[in-house]
């Protein structure tokens, strides 16, 4: 779904001029004139208008109401369940991803790229699709109850609960954890870790001063491209939830739906707070390690 | 050794996990019954209809266009964009790829519902138009993103010397700039169309009825049941990409060149 | 690399060719339920007339509203229930029919069209396209006690092995029906009730389903499931444990029918689609697909297989109709009342 992150910890392998940013080129920036012009009209003005409908009632007068419909208790629970299973969701693609990238990286095989090729193969096959056939796997009927009752063990009953909808959100989103960091880890020097286990430094020395702090700038933007996308699905939760678990993306979308574009709008605004924060946090950490250029 | 086999181990079950729904996958695309829920037997006639399903077809080659038109039309105002921005001064130049990485960053769900909110307020018809120029809206970033450090690598001199030699500034792109920052060019390009033919939600809210992507099609009828063609259909193109990946990692490999276009992904 | 821009130019040529192709088409757009029409009908009505089909679908009246009422898109002929099309009514977003275009009207029993004038006096404005009740579908294997009554959705010895109809209206007409109230019910202590029968049964519910229903009972996934009639006989076809009852407390009985609202700008095309689907042989190919009741005689007469002539779930007796009754439009005030009500219920 988001195969677009994954591109953003991605640095230049070979050496930048640090002269000069390119070829000096006076004329160059009519180039881009138009991209100035896409960008005010498809990114710029629609945030506009999606404030303005944020912000007003259906006869246009200026309102707070829509905002403070998050604080109505059914959406204020959307919101925390929300919250809770992307934070949850998040933590797990980390302690998953961590240790396998790791294991990538030391296995320096002469097939990098094929490894890479492995985690994100999955993609190409429709996102929804690879949902739904989570169904199967995870119902009552399903292949994993089938295995367990094949070996006469209680079966699990997982399908419509907060942890399918982890399950999905995991499943979907673990390759954004574990690319950024593979990347980082694969550009630490070698020669770093071995300077400190030749001063002493045992592996868990090693690991806690020197890799875990150098790899930092992966793991921020795992979280992040974990988490905003956990945060705001709808899918997965009308996949893997049957209905009985609303998350905020739910509310959205249902208020879209019935037509309510002004009570949708509003609530998309306190969406955007959270992404804000975790966008401030990335490029904070983006300045010093892995930038997005 | 045994901590290598716990190392093993625990890669096959993450692979086991990533893997798993697409086997079921391809298992479902042989299956009689029409039901999801039920094993009916080994077939082999959805592939067959398939191709006579006309509402899938349909979807598939609007997905393609789309895919295809978004991520060349993003190409040329990325490609340009960036190299504009490459030479812009510091201020300029950090309020540009602010406002680029807004789409990046945000969620779907909102930059959806903005651009159909801003269709919607100038009366704009959803359809294929809008559905494009979504598309393209969220694709230029992605051209950018993999152009600039290209444009970073560029010797700047051999572009004044041509200048210098008497070439014009277009003929000197042409001649010395764009050789060089093609790679970047061409995988903008593949990721742009990737993307594209990927995106569920920002379609969902932008596109009018008369068309169906692939993804809002199967949106549609994740409540009734996926039609078992749609299965076929997925095995197929999985399968393709996975043979085309498999043949240029060999094709590189053997030129001991690991710069493929999945490692640059 | 000039291979690649050839491929490409190419390519957009072959787009903007189909792309001029395609105007200048005659065009009539069809917004109907999900899976509610054999797609080969459509091929035919093309070939027939001329006239391309538009095709979109919906899950539920209440997505289907705003959609027609915000004009966005020009949709020509609509498929709402009963209800929501008074309410269209009341809300003047809809076309009178003009009848000469649709002469196949003459197919349609009279009773079916008698029992629409509850929500379309004097059937100006709608055309029966199919019907039937809201029930209880549920495995034999899994139930062994007699299935009879609303009671065993609300009961605890099938916690988590129970689907609930994901539809506002829907779920409160059970609800008020099981207490003996209305289903119509405007009463805001009648609702608080059925929310609290409602709230009590949230959590033995596996899912709130409305299409899903169908794969979900086919795999045994669940003891229980409400469901609508033309559903049943497709999923007791595919799992034969399955059986399907309209309960003693009595139910909803519901008609779809064909509309035309304010925002077809090709009325005459809509009146063709519409006198099209009234055909005898077509009305038959779509109930043989969607298997949902079809009011229209001709087709009835037509079908061949006895059982399903005389099923009693495809065409239920008059004493199990006496007991269910349609939903009628009960006001903007009151229909958010509903809406608040049900989103307290699933909000849990």
């Amino acid at each position: 779904m988001k195969l677009r992150n994954v591109l953003k910890t991605r640095t230049p392998k070979s050496p930048v001029h640090k002269s000069a940013s390119g070829p000096n080129m006076p004329k160059a920036k009519w180039l881009s004139f138009p991209y100035i012009v896409w960008m005010i009209g498809f990114i710029i003005i629609p945030l506009v208008v999606i404030f303005y409908y944020g912000l007003t009632t259906s006869d246009s007068t200026f309102t707070l109401n829509n905002i403070a419909l998050v604080m109505d208790p059914i959406n204020l629970k959307a919101l925390k369940q929300a919250l809770e299973l992307s934070l949850v969701s998040t933590v797990i693609c980390l302690l998953l991803a961590y240790p396998l990238a790791m294991i990538l990286n030391k296995s320096k095989m002469n097939s990098n790229s094929f490894i890479v090729m492995i985690i994100i193969l999955p993609m190409w096959m429709n996102f929804l699709l690879r949902t739904i056939a989570w169904q199967n796997i995870l119902e009552k009927t399903g292949i994993i109850n089938t295995i367990l009752n094949f070996f006469k063990l209680p079966t699990v009953n997982i399908i419509n609960t907060p942890a399918a909808i982890i399950l999905g959100m995991v499943y979907n989103f673990l390759p954004f954890m574990v690319l950024p960091i593979y990347n980082v880890l694969i550009k630490i020097d070698q020669d770093v870790i071995n300077a400190a286990r030749d001063l002493g430094a045992n592996g868990m020395q090693t690991f806690l001063k020197i890799i875990l702090p150098l790899s930092l700038p992966g793991v921020i933007s795992g979280i992040t491209m974990v988490f905003v996308p956990s945060l705001t699905t709808f899918v997965i939760s009308t996949i893997l939830g049957g209905n009985k678990i609303v998350l905020i993306g739910n509310v959205i979308e249902q208020q879209f739906r019935v037509g309510n574009w002004h009570a949708g709008s509003g609530l998309s605004l306190v969406l955007m707070i959270f992404i804000l924060i975790s966008m401030a946090i990335l490029s904070k950490y983006d300045k010093e390690g892995s930038s997005l250029w | 050794m045994v901590k290598k086999f716990f190392e093993r181990f625990y890669v096959g079950l993450i692979i086991l996990f990533l893997y798993a729904p697409i086997i079921i996958l391809i298992l479902l695309s042989f299956n009689s019954s029409k039901s999801r829920a039920k094993w009916g037997g080994f077939t082999l006639r959805w592939y067959r209809e398939l191709f006579k399903n006309e509402s899938i077809m349909n979807a598939l080659y609007t997905t393609l266009i789309i895919a295809v038109l978004s991520a060349l039309i993003a190409t040329i105002i990325g490609t340009a964009a960036a190299i504009a921005i490459n030479s812009m001064k510091k201020t300029p130049r950090t309020i540009m790829i602010a406002i680029t990485n807004i789409p990046m960053l945000n969620a779907d769900i909102v930059t959806g519902i903005s651009l159909m909110l801003l269709f919607v307020a100038l009366k704009f018809t959803l359809g294929f138009t809008s559905v494009l120029i979504s598309h393209i809206t969220f694709n230029i970033p992605y051209v950018i993103l993999s152009v600039m450090p290209k444009l970073k690598q560029l010797n700047p001199h051999t572009y004044e010397a041509a200048l210098d030699l008497g070439a014009t500034p277009l003929y000197a792109f042409f001649k010395v700039i764009l050789p060089d920052i093609f790679p970047g060019v061409l995988t903008g390009f593949f990721l742009a169309f990737t993307m594209s033919l990927d995106d569920f939600v920002i379609t969902h809210f932008t596109k009018g009825p008369q068309i169906n992507t692939l993804s809002t099609k199967i949106y549609t009828e994740v409540r009734k049941g996926i039609k078992p063609e749609i299965y076929a259909l997925s095995t197929l193109m999985f399968v393709t990409v996975l043979l085309l990946l498999i043949i240029i990692n060999r094709k590189n490999d053997k030129n001991a060149n690991k710069n493929t276009i999945i490692s640059k992904i | 690399m000039k291979k690649i821009f050839t491929l490409t130019a190419l390519l957009i040529f072959a787009v903007m060719l189909t792309g001029c192709s395609s105007k200048n088409e005659k065009k009539v757009y069809v917004y109907n339920w999900g899976e509610y029409i054999d797609p080969e009908v459509l091929d035919l009505f093309e070939e027939e007339t001329g006239i391309k089909v538009v095709y979109d679908e919906f899950e539920q009246n209440e997505d289907m509203y705003p959609k027609i009422q915000s004009g966005a898109v020009n949709y020509d002929v609509v498929c709402p229930s009963d209800y929501m099309i008074q309410k269209m009514i009341e809300n003047d977003l809809l076309y009178e029919i003009n009848f000469d275009n649709v002469p196949n009207i003459k197919y349609i029993d009279p009773a079916y069209l008698k029992s629409a004038e509850a929500f379309d006096p004097g059937n100006k404005y709608s055309v029966p396209y199919c019907w039937g009740t809201v029930g209880i579908l549920y495995n034999k294997t899994m139930v062994d006690e007699p299935v009879d009554s609303w009671s065993i959705i609300f009961d605890e010895k099938y916690a988590g092995n129970i689907l609930m109809m994901d539809s506002v209206r829907d779920a409160f007409g059970i609800a008020l029906k099981y207490l003996g109230y209305d289903l119509n019910s405007t009463n805001e202590a009648e609702l608080e009730e059925a929310k609290a029968l409602l709230q009590k049964q949230y959590p033995l519910v596996q899912a709130y389903v409305v299409d899903q229903v169908r794969d979900k009972m086919i795999g045994g996934e669940a003891a229980i499931g409400v469901i609508y009639s033309g559903e049943a006989i497709y999923t007791k076809r595919e799992n034969p444990d399955l059986e399907y009852v309209v309960p003693k407390e009595g139910s909803n009985v519901w008609i779809d029918a064909w509309v035309i609202p304010k925002t077809s700008k090709n009325k005459e095309y809509a009146e063709a689609f519409i006198n099209f689907m009234c055909k005898p042989e077509i009305a038959l190919k779509n109930f043989e697909y969607i298997t949902y009741s079809t009011p229209n005689m001709g087709a009835r007469e037509l079908i061949e297989d006895e059982e399903i002539k005389n099923s009693p779930i495809a065409f239920p007796p008059q004493e199990i109709l006496d007991r269910c009754t349609a939903y009628k439009y009960l006001g903007e005030e009151v229909e958010s009342l509903y809406i608040q009500k049900w989103n307290e219920v699933k909000g849990e």
